[in-house]
């Protein structure tokens, strides 16, 4: 199963900044950590990756600096500002209306099956 | 193959992966960096994984995904960087490029400036700009382009020999327009002011070329710096006159009359600097921008050639014949020149590979008609030689013609064998640019020996 196009699309800012909130990070290892985290099933791009950090860079929610840290190479390092994390927070925030409302739907407020739609598998 | 060698091709795989990146506009020079350092990620990991070095490349280049794809997205997100930026305005990441922009700005504001100055140092000789007319106007190049031929030396680190050369004919230019006494109201005087700046403006293309005369392609390049100095020279002008309107408007209101600075200072002062702040932006900005020049000629092309048809159809209509009157005989030179810029142009802009097309042959009947008009005008100088006698002007204006009216009957002929796919265009382009010495050659002896053929009427 391939997560679509729209669903990556709307769930990468949150996922970017979730990933840079535990630490900087570049790139190339954004990457991996989501193909990681989504067990691969998360098709991303690199054409969606980098246009997006640069894209978060200029609304001022993560900073880059070019670090050379000895034995590696010279490395585009991002990092994530203030205003990155409210953005994070408030990303956040209207995902669990999301998933909750998804949850109600698929769920039940009874923790029962109501509807023929596949269970919400692991935490939301 | 040792690891050695695995690893020395893996690295010229890189490098070529790196041009190939490099050429997209969408994608800077950090950007370019950056999706290396992801690409070398990628390999790494294949080859950890067991994939040999030339395998893993190209697994790790195809999961980059298409070089298309990707630069479209950066566009989309970067949508500026297709308007291709200024050097000046800063922001690359280039520092070799930086300096090499600072150090070109700094030697175009010391010529700019050095030209500025000039033209107020006659003044210190007690000369001046209203009652010394003639002298200024014979002059006026002599203040603007030594100073954009010494900046372009500069940028080409041209040799003593060429920089003495140069010097020489600035200094032959001075002699022409100074040494003869010529009268304020001497027909000579205003052949001198119109021709002297041509003459000169061949030495800048000297300067231009750097010495490198007898390449056909860097000739082509002055053609293409000329067209594209005369627009912005232009622009410039334009926005020269914007800042004069409100400087004028603005001190007025609070009480002082800024005529006299405004016409002593800033328009003499700013005219001859702008022509080396417009020789410089074709220079900085060659790159980084579409040509303005020949996207002109493509709009004017269809434009003069209906006109000219037109007055063919016209003359024969009326049978009137053309009547050369002074000022009509200088507009009908002035004509073809602009015949020939627009022919000139589009050869400089064109693609010499494309096959003949419905604009080529367009361009085929505005030479055509061109020639026509320059014949009827011929004959009409001629005839009035015969009849009242030669003066300077009857002179410089036959010479003229007869010019142009090589250039056009040859071009003609092999505009004419290119449409019908006998002659390469290559042969239409090197005529051409062969052809420029003779209108430096003859704006010289316009200025040299034209003022004592005459008697310095």
């Amino acid at each position: 199963m391939k997560v679509t196009k729209d669903l990556v699309a709307a769930s990468a800012t949150p996922m970017v900044l979730g990933i840079l909130a535990d630490g900087e990070s570049y790139g190339y290892a954004i990457l991996r950590r989501i193909n990681e985290l989504s067990g691969g099933e998360l098709d991303w791009t690199e054409g969606l990756l980098y246009p997006l950090l640069h894209r978060l860079e200029r609304l001022g929610h993560v900073e880059s600096s070019w670090q050379s840290v000895p034995g590696e190479r010279r490395r585009k390092y991002y990092r994530i500002t203030t205003s990155g994390l409210a953005e994070l927070a408030e990303q956040r925030r209207q995902w669990d209306t999301v998933v909750n409302a998804l949850k109600e739907i698929w769920v039940g407020p009874d923790g029962g099956r109501r509807s023929a739609a596949f269970p919400l598998a692991g935490p939301a | 193959m040792t690891a050695m060698d695995g690893q020395d091709g893996l690295e010229a795989q890189f490098t070529q992966w790196r041009h190939y990146v490099q050429r997209r506009p969408e994608l800077q020079p950090s950007d370019a960096e950056e999706l290396e350092d992801h690409l070398r990620g990628s390999v790494d990991q294949l080859v950890a994984a067991g994939l040999r070095a030339d395998e893993a490349f190209l697994v790790a280049v195809k999961r980059l995904g298409g070089l298309d794809d990707l630069s479209r997205e950066f566009a989309r997100e970067h949508s500026d960087r297709l308007w291709k930026q200024l050097v000046l305005t800063g922001g690359t990441t280039d520092p070799a490029t930086d300096t090499r922009s600072r150090r070109d700005l700094v030697a175009m504001v010391s010529c700019a400036a050095g030209a500025a100055v000039s033209i107020k140092v006659p003044e210190l000789f007690g000369m001046s700009l209203e009652q010394d007319a003639g002298f200024y106007a014979a002059n006026f190049a002599l203040f603007a382009l030594p100073w954009l031929a010494a900046f372009l030396a500069w940028r080409r680190r041209a040799r003593p020999a060429l920089i003495g050369v140069l010097l020489a004919l600035f200094a032959l230019g001075a002699v022409a327009a100074n040494a003869y006494p010529l009268a304020d109201d001497s027909q000579s005087l205003v052949l001198t002011s119109i021709h002297l700046p041509i003459a000169l403006w061949f030495v800048v293309g000297l300067a231009y070329v750097a010495g490198d005369l007898r390449s056909s392609r860097r000739r082509m390049d002055f053609i293409r710096f000329t067209g594209e100095c005369f627009v912005y020279f232009v622009l410039i002008a334009l926005g020269g006159g914007v800042l004069m309107a409100f400087m004028f408007g603005t001190f007025e209101a609070i009480g002082i009359e800024p005529e006299g600075f405004i016409s002593q200072w800033l328009v003499p002062s700013g005219v001859v600097a702008a022509v080396v702040v417009a020789g410089w932006l074709v220079e900085a900005k060659q790159s980084v921008v579409e040509n303005i020049a020949p996207v002109l000629t493509r709009l004017f092309t269809p434009l003069f050639t209906a006109v000219l048809l037109a007055f063919l159809v016209a003359l024969g209509w009326t049978s009137a014949g053309i009547d050369v009157e002074r000022e009509a005989l200088i507009l009908f030179d002035l004509l073809l020149v602009v015949v020939l810029g627009l022919l000139l142009y589009s050869i400089s802009a064109r693609d010499p590979l494309a096959p003949p097309g419905l604009f080529d042959k367009l361009q085929l009947a505005l030479v055509l008609s061109a020639l026509v008009i320059d014949v009827l005008v011929l004959g009409e100088i001629t005839q009035r030689i015969t009849e009242y006698g030669t003066t300077p002007n009857k002179a410089a204006a036959l010479g003229e013609n007869v010019i142009l009216l090589a250039n056009l009957a040859w071009s003609a002929w092999l505009m004419l064998g290119f449409a019908r796919r006998r002659t390469p265009f290559a042969a239409l382009e090197r005529w051409q640019t062969g052809y420029l010495p003779v209108y430096a050659g003859w704006a010289w002896i316009v200025v040299l020996v034209l003022p004592p053929l005459f008697d310095y009427l």
